[in-house]
């Protein structure tokens, strides 16, 4: 983002615009007699397009905006939004925000964030890169990556087709503390859907890229070529019998697992006391080669931003530390509850980076496959599953049987069990092979042992 | 003039000539068909939480969707502001799709007097806001006093108005008010060291008298208003999982409560009968009309007719009505759930499925209400016929790949059956089968078909609309069993 950039752009006028809008909102609940408030609003632009066989099936031209608010008086919570950003909505949003707050209940531990942890200015994480592209050459880019999948192997027989969609927009935060910051940002992701075999045979995966730049969207060529290697590696699965064995997450499933692990130690959570992991800052709940560091400021990131929707200001943390549980992730909120102060994490995580420190707990896929020695590759899961206050998990899958290392045959139709404290204390190796596609950057993960459901 | 005709055209300077207009300068370009999709919606919803009502929120939304097709071609654009600029801009950027269609004409419109299968009423209004609270006190008050394990309760209400008006090229032109109500108690119980959180609750296309109305669970019982059920029906769900045991692992026979377990139903088979899928040839139920796909005791339709139902449309957010469609006849696949997009290409006629999650998504084929008909056995005699299994009453959701036929649902309620008796309580287990292999393997179906409490939501490319289900008690031989042991 240059500074000639930021002259022509239109969006950074809009944005102004919208900050005004938000100022004006935040003085209009004022006025009517709240003693807090806060306001977000966002707006955004994009162009989708979706091509199957070769043809275009879909081109939709998104435009998309929302207001939130909520308004405290004495300790009462209301809140509204709107998708209708004209100036009566605007103002129906917020006097509907008064009225509600009329009537919900006292709660000391409500209102805005503490003065002192806002992030009164922003900070430039190079966000935003929208990129001009005509129907025409969205519509060339997405038929190349399902050319270069359909025409890799014989055996795909259908397809669902490929799709690009860039986004382009902004988020504005502003409360009456005056706190009132904003930030562009832009999204560019471009995915393919495959079907190989015939009939009760068939089966389909996928491939994609997501990128804040899309100069740095991986080509359509080679994700279409993925996306026809993942289906062909599936052809005729076959089920496995009922055993126990050990379990490797390939990284862009293992991602799952810290997923669960965020819900567990979520304020919102363990205030409801609705979470395996209550009352465990300090404990040591992985083995101890395992850490994970929260990073919120990496340049062009998914999952990168100066504050949370709170307007809290958002730092470097770490969440493990030689297995250790350090920080809890809490709203001002369920920090109030809990009687701590907020982490900054209001609408979730910002950029997880999942590490062996190691080298015997580590390796890359290969290496992976090869600790793994006999057991379940896992490359898909389905279902819910997951009991977040007991731990209880159990979830169907489907991937490949591995045999002393190595990948024998695609297996679904399964189920795999057993109770995420002890699937965390069982992490036997974290591999490098990082999934660089979400908020959380994890190798594949290997657990000691799972319960494996089938014939 | 309607109500909905004045709040979504005429307080924004719209009229007929405005919709001919704009339909009419798409169908210039080879466009096939063209569509316009008003609709406004205001969704509110209060949560209590330990003892005090700690949220309450207000959403608007109002907009309008302009589609057009040619061939297999979908352009689309959309607007948050109704006006002649705003439609006349998103039906530019629509109709850019069109190169090689045939062309037609606009039809004049044909008002629709569909019958109505929900009043035309907004829920939003019919309690006060004190007494809307009161309601969430009330469900709290009766969970606590169930059973002193009861150690935390969150109760939730909502409700939706909404405003719908689609104008097409082929000469629909319809208007819909759609009201939809939900309440919802959820409960954590504490004993023996042991925690469990279970929840229920119910809703349906009314107003919030829904909750207040009086509902027997047998002849023998007095009525009782619907709203305590639901905190009773919480309760004893986390209590039951408070002394559950480890589920099983491995294939089993499975017999399936009557009611909300019809989710097997949405899964296994619903999805993979959706018009898109078939039309594509994407789905493992794709060409295979006419042939056996389940055991000759199912009879499958997808009704969107059902009164109040919370799935139920007078007419589809393309402005057909909605019908009762036989999906499958004694195991004989009869047909597919259409939109006029699919149905049209597959040369057949919509079936009142064209759903969308609002103005800012396209319409694609999706279930309304989809339930199995009742059979002939008596619920017991089914569990009499397992020697070694589980009777799963209670899930938590499902999900299905429609390719492969690989599907799977989670039980938040399930036991053991053990010689032909219901015995110990198991844990939550994810339950997985191959969608028409377990259709085949249903060997005995319940006399007492049931529909579900009003809670669904189905998901489907990232849109989410409510939807029912319903089935009779039912066995199926034999289903892979997530359990520990």
């Amino acid at each position: 983002m240059t500074k000639t950039n930021k002259v022509v752009d239109p969006l950074f006028k809009q944005m102004d615009e919208v900050k005004e809008s938000v100022s004006k909102v935040l003085e209009l609940a004022k006025s009517l007699g709240a003693d807090g408030a806060e306001v977000a609003m966002s707006r955004q632009q994009g162009l989708s397009v979706g091509t199957r066989l070769g043809e275009v099936e879909n081109v939709e031209f998104t435009s998309d905006g929302a207001l939130g608010i909520t308004v405290y008086q004495q300790g009462r919570k209301g809140s509204a939004s709107t998708a209708d950003l004209s100036e009566k909505a605007l103002t129906q949003a917020v006097e509907a925000a008064v009225n509600i707050a009329k009537y919900t209940s006292e709660d000391n531990c409500s209102g805005l964030a503490d003065k002192d942890l806002l992030a009164m200015q922003t900070q430039d994480l190079d966000l935003y890169h929208p990129k001009e592209l005509s129907t025409e050459q969205a519509i060339d880019i997405a038929k190349e990556c399902e050319h270069s999948a359909l025409e890799s192997d014989t055996r795909i027989t259908n397809s669902d087709g490929a799709s690009l969609d860039c986004f382009s927009g902004f988020k504005v935060y502003g409360n009456s503390y005056g706190q009132l910051v904003g930030y562009p940002s832009s999204r560019h992701s471009l995915s393919c859907v495959v079907i190989a075999g015939n009939g009760s045979e068939m089966q389909r995966d996928y491939a994609y890229d997501v990128n804040r730049d899309f100069a740095l969207l991986d080509s359509g060529k080679n994700i279409g070529k993925k996306s026809a290697r993942e289906v062909i590696s599936r052809l005729n699965p076959q089920k496995l019998s009922t055993m126990k064995v050990p379990v490797l997450f390939r990284a862009d499933i293992a991602n799952t697992l810290w997923g669960h692990f965020i819900a567990a130690i979520s304020g919102g959570n363990l205030y409801r006391k609705s979470s395996f992991l209550l009352d465990a800052l300090g404990n040591t709940i992985f083995p101890e080669f395992l850490s994970i560091e929260e990073r919120p400021h990496i340049a062009k990131a998914l999952a990168s931003s100066a504050f949370d929707s709170e307007g809290v200001v958002t730092t470097d943390r770490s969440i493990i530390t030689q297995g250790a549980l350090q920080s809890y992730l809490l709203t001002s909120y369920s920090a109030r509850k809990l009687g701590m102060t907020t982490t900054g994490h209001a609408g979730g995580i910002h950029n997880w980076l999942v590490n062996s420190n190691n080298e015997q707990h580590c390796g890359d896929f290969d290496a992976m496959v090869h600790k793994l020695g006999t057991g379940l590759l896992v490359t898909e899961l389905m279902g819910q599953g997951v009991n977040v206050v007991n731990g209880d998990y159990s979830r169907g899958a489907a991937g490949f049987w591995v045999e002393n290392g190595q990948i024998c045959y695609p297996v679904s139709e399964i189920t795999i069990a057993g109770n995420l404290q002890q699937m965390f204390k069982g992490i036997a190796a974290v591999g490098s092979d990082i999934d660089m596609h979400g908020s959380i950057r994890t190798g594949s993960t290997l657990i000691d042992e799972m319960q494996i459901a089938g014939q | 003039m309607n109500q909905v005709e004045q709040a979504l055209l005429h307080d924004s300077h719209i009229d007929d000539a405005i919709l001919f207009k704009t339909l009419n300068s798409m169908m210039g370009r080879q466009v096939d068909f063209a569509d316009l999709y008003f609709q406004s919606s205001q969704h509110e919803s209060w949560m209590l939480e330990d003892g005090i009502v700690k949220e309450g929120s207000y959403n608007m939304e109002r907009g309008v969707g302009v589609r057009a097709i040619s061939g297999e071609k979908t352009g689309f654009a959309y607007s948050d502001d109704i006006s002649p600029l705003a439609l006349q801009k998103a039906a530019d950027a629509a109709r850019g799709i069109a190169d090689c269609g045939l062309g037609a004409e606009v039809k004049a419109f044909t008002r629709q007097s569909p019958i109505q299968v929900y009043q035309a009423i907004e829920p939003l209004g019919s309690l006060t806001q004190e007494q809307k609270i009161d309601l969430l006190h009330q469900v709290e008050a009766h969970a606590r006093g169930i059973d002193c394990r009861v150690s935390q309760v969150i109760v939730s209400l909502s409700g939706v108005n909404e405003k719908v008006l689609v104008a097409a090229s082929d000469g629909t032109y319809a208007t819909d008010i759609r009201p939809l109500v939900r309440l919802n108690c959820s409960v954590l119980v504490e004993g023996n060291g042991k925690r469990e959180r279970a929840s229920s609750g119910g809703g349906a296309r009314t107003d919030y008298s829904y909750f207040f109305e009086l509902v027997r669970e047998n002849e023998a019982q007095p009525g009782k208003a619907r709203y305590l059920t639901y905190a009773e029906e919480a309760v004893r769900q986390a209590l039951v999982n408070l002394v559950a045991i480890d589920a099983p692992a491995g294939a089993f026979p499975v017999v399936l409560g009557a009611g909300w377990p019809g989710v097997l139903l949405h899964e296994a088979v619903g999805h993979g009968l959706e018009g898109d899928f078939n039309r594509k040839g994407s789905s493992t139920f794709s060409g295979k009309i006419g042939t056996k796909v389940c055991s000759e005791l199912c009879t499958i339709v997808d009704d969107g007719t059902l009164v109040d139902r919370r799935g139920s449309l007078s007419v589809d957010d393309e402005g057909t009505p909605g019908q009762y469609n036989v999906l499958i006849e004694k195991g004989i696949l009869k047909g597919y759930m259409q939109d006029k997009h699919n149905a049209h290409l597959m040369g057949i006629k919509p079936t009142g499925n064209g759903r969308r999650e609002s103005y800012a998504h396209l319409p694609m084929p999706r279930m309304t209400n989809t339930y199995m008909l009742a059979g002939e056995s008596n619920p017991k005699d089914i569990i009499k016929s397992v020697k070694k299994g589980i009777y799963a009453p209670n899930f938590a959701g499902g999900q299905v790949d429609i390719t492969s036929g690989k599907f799977v649902f989670t039980s938040s309620e399930a036991y053991l059956i053990e010689n032909g008796e219901i015995t110990s309580p198991v844990k939550g287990a994810t339950l997985i089968g191959s969608g028409p292999e377990a259709m085949q393997n249903v060997s005995m179906v319940g006399n007492d078909l049931k529909l579900d409490a009003g809670v669904g939501v189905c998901g489907k490319d990232g849109q989410s609309v409510p939807v029912g289900v319903g089935q009779p008690t039912l066995k199926i031989d034999e289903m892979t069993i997530g359990g520990t042991q």
